[in-house]
């Protein structure tokens, strides 16, 4: 589904992923766990085309997508839910909504918007109302939500635990745990280790712009070397 | 606390002494060629020295006055919010079509002052209006959009003195040259925001004035441009003689007496149609899928890339349509006045019809409509207190700001009920 090869990232001068390879085989979970500063977010930017990789290729579904323009490539069946949510806040819900579906006609829009009602049923409470007057949860989903409405093929989540209540990242982890089974690929980038590795099926551990660790999810979280990084011992 | 408070207090009455006394007790008074300064009269500085003693109170019982004040129940939004959306907007457009209706048929009976200033205020409304696209809808802070204005007013005033084309020839031409401008000035403040845009999109207007200013050969420079054509109505002149070839005059077609009015009042009913148009097609841009993307753009730049959204088609779009309408504003401006120079547009016009943006609340049309209307009528209605005018401007701007910082009408979020889905 999504392939990086050997992907170099510089910011100015300064390289921040010194030849990543990772791959996100269609209907799995992938996650990818790292510190602060470990150049998660920076991987997924590159995915995205800015900053765009500077060697090596990203391939998505077989087309080289390494030097298209942002746009682009977020119109081609992948979606990214952004780190610390970004929601629309001035916007009401349906619109953050609509916004997510901007390329689909009016019935496709209205299927997803149903879709994502039904998967979040606290939106649906909420659609009138300005986003940012929302929790952080429900800030949460519908940022996923957003994503949702292009009807992806392959998600991308950067954090969605940040900031949020034990309970409501459950219920968070919950709902991709469903996505996957709905047939949706899913590529998620955690600092909360233990339970990113519980749901995936397949995990990265990424370290100051390198690839330390490649494994299954259980494997992982019983890797003592993980086990004392990310998971206190 | 008591202490502190009259410490506050004497400090505010001391503050207002200072500004007030200079301004009115003091005159400038020419007596030949020498300019001496004398004191005003002890009513005046009697005034004065009121008002210190007003503030000093005022400033010591606050808390107490402005409980009271609060405390009124016309000043209570809940009551407001309760009418029911949909039963709103329909009283809204009602509202909306009672007042074009009414401005369609108000100026067969006022003066002729009046409508021309109408016709200004309508030039101020379209330009209102089409700024809100770029900095109330999109967040870009334009601070040169009179080159716009500029770019259709001097389109019109070239060609009808180079090639003789009428006005209604122009208006298309001008928008759309504007508009041209606007994607040409898109291009090189892409990257940029907040700051940094309204530095150059402030100097791109400076630079626009001074071209028309400098090149004399063309625009005659600081001595403008005159006898610009008035429109026509079907090939039918106003004036008293016909002037373009083939015309026919409005009165003699008619039958009427000519009357200078005539033309004002045409004019006048010019711009209320291609303000109403503007206002119309903004309307309708705003919920189009292209106006909710200006507005998450301006939500954030970063999610709306995220959902494929390409920053440069949505921030160009926003610049060319802004531009347009102001082109459109240029035009009318250019036929009202007959004559345009290089003054009419300073930065100042900028500065105006920014202010009439956020005086009405970002985004909002009926907010933009309003503040159009007092900002150009304001300064008229307070005519005799000429020398304080920009006083009352800006203190009206600081009290603006203070009770209503998000403008007169504050943008509201429109949503549409789809019947029979609950």
């Amino acid at each position: 589904m999504l392939v990086l090869e050997n992907v170099h990232t510089h910011y100015g001068k300064i390289e921040a992923l010194h030849g990543v390879s990772v791959e996100v085989n269609k209907g799995e979970i992938v996650s990818l766990i790292g510190a602060n500063g470990a150049g998660k977010t920076t991987l997924l930017m590159t995915v995205c085309g800015s900053p765009q990789a500077s060697s090596g290729r990203v391939i998505l579904e077989g087309r080289d997508i390494t030097h298209e323009p942002t746009a682009q490539i977020m119109r081609s069946g992948i979606a990214i839910v952004p780190e610390g949510r970004r929601i629309f806040s001035g916007l009401t819900v349906e619109e953050n909504l609509h916004m997510g579906g901007f390329f689909n006609t009016k019935a496709e829009i209205r299927k997803s918007q149903d879709y994502v009602y039904e998967l979040f049923p606290r939106l649906k409470e909420r659609e009138h109302q300005r986003a940012g007057t929302m929790s952080g949860g429900e800030q949460q989903m519908l940022a996923i939500g957003r994503a949702l409405m292009s009807k992806p093929r392959m998600i991308i989540l950067d954090e969605p635990s940040l900031g949020l209540a034990p309970l409501v990242i459950q219920q968070i982890f919950e709902i991709i745990g469903q996505l996957r089974d709905e047939g949706i690929t899913v590529f998620l980038v955690e600092q909360n280790a233990h339970q990113a590795l519980n749901l995936a099926d397949r995990g990265y551990v990424l370290e100051t712009g390198r690839i330390r660790l490649h494994d299954t999810g259980k494997n992982l979280l019983a890797n003592p070397d993980v086990r004392n990084a990310y998971l206190g011992g | 606390m008591a202490a502190h408070k009259i410490k506050h207090a004497l400090f505010c009455a001391l503050i207002t002494l200072i500004i007030s006394y200079p301004i009115l007790g003091l005159n400038l008074e020419a007596q030949g060629i020498n300019v001496t300064l004398s004191g005003a009269d002890a009513g005046t500085l009697m005034l004065v020295f009121l008002a210190a003693v007003l503030v000093f109170l005022f400033q010591l019982f606050r808390d107490h006055i402005m409980g009271k004040v609060r405390a009124l129940p016309f000043l209570q939004p809940s009551q407001r919010e309760a009418m029911a959306e949909n039963k709103r907007a329909r009283i809204e457009s009602w509202v909306i079509t009672g007042i074009v209706v009414l401005a369609l048929f108000w100026p067969f009976f006022v003066s002729r002052g009046a409508v021309d200033l109408a016709t200004l205020v309508l030039i101020y409304i379209m330009l209102g209006l089409g700024l809100n696209v770029v900095v109330g809808l999109a967040g870009l802070l334009d601070l040169g959009y009179v080159a716009f204005y500029a770019v259709g007013a001097y389109t019109f005033a070239l060609l009808s003195q180079y090639v003789g084309i009428s006005f209604w020839m122009s208006l298309p031409i001008g928008a759309c040259l504007a508009a041209l401008f606007g994607l040409v000035l898109g291009f090189p403040v892409l990257r940029l925001r907040g700051d940094y845009l309204a530095i150059v999109t402030l100097g791109f207007g400076e630079i626009i004035r001074i071209l028309l200013n400098n090149w004399t050969s063309l625009t005659g420079g600081p001595n403008g441009i005159g006898g610009i054509p008035e429109p026509t109505l079907f090939g039918m002149e106003f004036g008293r003689r016909v002037k373009g070839e083939g015309n026919t005059s409005f009165h003699e077609t008619f039958g009427i007496a000519y009357s200078s009015e005539h033309k004002v009042i045409f004019l006048y009913l010019i711009a209320l149609l291609l303000a109403v148009f503007t206002a119309l097609v903004i309307r309708r841009l705003m919920r189009m899928p292209v106006g909710r993307a200006w507005e998450a753009l301006r939500e954030d730049e970063i999610a709306a890339r995220s959902l494929g959204l390409s920053r440069t088609a949505v921030k160009l779009s926003a610049f060319t349509i802004g531009a347009f309408f102001a082109g459109f504003a240029g035009t009318v401006f250019a036929s009202k006045q007959g004559f345009i120079s290089p003054e009419s547009f300073v930065f100042l016009e900028s500065a105006i019809v920014l202010a009439i943006v956020v005086l009405g609340g970002m985004g909002s049309q009926i907010g933009v409509i309003l503040a159009a209307t007092a900002v150009t009528i304001l300064p008229e209605l307070a005519r005799e207190f000429s020398e304080y005018r920009m006083l009352v401007f800006g203190a009206a701007m600081v009290l603006m700001m203070i009770w209503r910082p998000q403008g007169l009408m504050p943008m509201r979020r429109m949503h549409i009920e789809l019947k029979g889905q609950e």
